[in-house]
């Protein structure tokens, strides 16, 4: 399965990566190279066997439906790169 | 007083309570050493007057008779946890000025403890990495260095300066976290035992996600004493990570005997690899007889999709990574990069594309990949099928034996920028140690011995799930009978 460019500037977009176009050619390369040493693993016989999704038990866990935090809007946009009337602020959406 | 920081926590504890210094004089003292270190690149950000704030703390504590098991211990942090109110980066410049309003729950139990922080420790950014090369804020130099050459060495990744602080006695012990070796392999390089405690163990709150389905907190210490002690006060259940195991947390220290009598050491044929260093093969072999002399039966075990772990690894860690790393979008926190008169999807690929480096995008691309419509099935599932496989041959050897011995990592250190050229080069480190993440399992490094360079190799012990207390002993019982490495020459001074 080879990566050409155009799959790899599918890629980019779907992840919101900015590609140079001159990063395309040597990504691709290099996805092809790793892609290739990780398809030995379809020569593992699979038959029947259940995909592992978590190694341990996982349980439901219940809480009661109460306010534990809150009230730290403050603390919230503290790291905000924008932030504006008490919201995130980012560049227009809508033309 | 600069021989306080020769001592292990064992040691220092008995230091402090017997009053025979205080834990501004030891916090102070690895403050100095952490000073002269500088050039070793250990920490992003230091926080020397937080930590002697908190050995003063320490100290009253002691008089006053309510001081914690760790009260006035010198720590160190890998930069992966959250510290509330201390620049948390993830050794990204994504999250470059990134300063928590929380605390992780690992570091808040440490906090809790007693122990004092020195600051937050250099790493591969967001952890992907084995060399620690990939950090935002430059390469850590190992205080290792092959005999006779003064030519820096990596000192492995990703929790690289937490390794190579607790190595150069800069702190006593440091939090690291493990996804594929993160903690063992790191710990080998740098001549200090290190464990990653069972999944679950310890809990993931507030440790920047990798992959999250196998990223676990551990830590780095001189003695596997030292390991114990510090994971007794890490471990526990939390009900804010919905994979934390509700287990009672053993007194793994006051455990410890060395003693194997009635246990059966599995040796894996498997790990047997080409590009082995001779030396190691050897240590290996030392290995099992020193686990024989403390009484323990050794058997030979298969595992036999060893071979597929690291190709599974691969799938999985970049694919749960592009989904954790997705949240980096320049809107709550982080970088924000906005192309002139660019909208918001412009912004989110500008940041990312500036943000992150050069591993962490591959990751994401392939974790992209192999995610998307089409090759989903072929990639993703099928690695989670071998995913079970790789499992279902743990739980078999441990049917004829009670805990693995195998090598930590094929090779000892390497020099800063020989691996770089190639991924799958570097991803190869982890072979010894990626499979026992896949399934989960309690696993540590213990320095052993020394290549032809005079540069440390490390055994690994894998153990059952939950059982830390025996990976802890058989570890304990190695390192009794391992030849002492010599502390690194402080050549940084």
């Amino acid at each position: 399965m080879a990566v050409d460019h155009e799959m790899v500037a599918r890629v980019a977009r779907l992840a919101r990566l900015r590609l140079a176009p001159a990063e395309v050619a040597p990504l691709a390369a290099e996805l092809n190279r790793i892609l290739g040493w990780i398809d030995q693993l379809q020569a593992v016989d699979t038959e029947g066997v259940a995909p592992l999704e978590t190694v341990i038990p996982i349980t439901r866990a219940w809480r009661e439906d109460v306010v534990t935090e809150g009230d730290c809007q403050a603390d919230l946009l503290a790291n905000a790169p924008a932030a504006a009337h008490g919201f995130f602020a980012v560049p227009k959406v809508i033309e | 007083m600069s021989d306080l920081t020769a001592l292990s926590v064992a040691e220092m504890r008995e230091g402090l309570a017997a009053r025979a210094f205080s834990a501004a004089e030891l916090v102070s003292a690895h403050v100095a050493a952490a000073e002269a270190a500088r050039p070793l690149n250990l920490f992003i950000t230091e926080t020397f007057d937080r930590a002697m704030d908190a050995a003063r703390a320490a100290d009253a504590a002691l008089a006053a008779g309510t001081a914690g098991p760790l009260s006035g211990i010198p720590i160190g942090i890998k930069d992966l946890f959250a510290t509330k109110g201390v620049r948390t980066t993830a050794a990204s410049r994504i999250l470059g000025d990134f300063t928590p309003p929380y605390e992780s729950t690992v570091t808040a139990k440490l906090q809790a403890a007693g122990a004092v922080s020195l600051g937050k420790l250099n790493l591969d950014e967001f952890a992907m990495g084995s060399s620690n090369e990939t950090s935002a804020f430059g390469p850590v130099v190992s205080p290792v260095r092959a005999q006779g050459s003064e030519a820096p060495l990596v000192p492995g990744g990703s929790s690289g300066g937490s390794a190579a602080a607790v190595a150069a006695r800069v702190v006593a012990a440091a939090t690291g976290t493990d996804t594929g070796g993160s903690i063992r392999q790191p710990a080998a390089f740098c001549g200090v035992a290190g464990i990653k405690p069972t999944y679950g163990r310890c809990s993931r709150w507030g440790i920047i996600a990798f992959a999250s389905s196998l990223d676990q907190a551990g830590v780095f210490a001189r003695s596997v004493r030292d390991c114990a002690l510090l994971l007794e006060a890490m471990a526990g259940f939390d009900p804010r990570d919905s994979t934390s195991i509700d287990a009672p947390v053993p007194r793994w220290a006051q455990q410890l005997s060395g003693d194997l009598r009635g246990r059966r050491v599995g040796i894996p044929r498997e790990y047997r690899v080409e590009g082995m260093d001779p030396g190691l093969e050897a240590l290996w072999e030392q290995g099992a007889a020193w686990l024989r002399d403390a009484g323990a039966e050794i058997v030979e075990v298969s595992l036999p999709h060893t071979a597929q772990a690291l190709p599974t690894y691969y799938i999985l860690a970049p694919a749960e990574a592009s989904s954790n790393l997705a949240r980096y979008d320049g809107v709550r926190y982080g970088l924000r990069v906005v192309p002139e008169g660019g909208g918001l999807a412009d912004m989110y690929e500008a940041t990312r594309a500036a943000g992150f480096g050069a591993e962490v995008r591959r990751r994401i691309m392939i974790g992209t990949y192999v995610l998307s419509a089409g090759y989903y099935d072929a990639y993703y599932r099928k690695a989670q099928k071998v995913r079970a496989l790789i499992a279902r041959d743990f739980a078999e050897a441990f049917a004829a034996c009670d805990v693995l011995l195998t090598p930590t990592a094929p090779t000892g250190a390497f020099p800063l920028g020989a691996r770089n050229a190639d991924p799958i080069a570097m991803y190869l480190n982890d072979v010894f140690t990626v499979p026992s993440s896949l399934a989960g399992l309690p696993a540590m490094s213990v320095p052993a011995g020394a290549d032809s360079a005079g540069l440390p190799l490390g055994l690994q012990l894998i153990g059952r799930p939950l059982d830390e207390g025996l990976v802890l002993d058989a570890a304990y019982a190695l390192e009794a009978r391992a030849p002492k490495l010599p502390a690194p020459a402080s050549w940084w001074r």
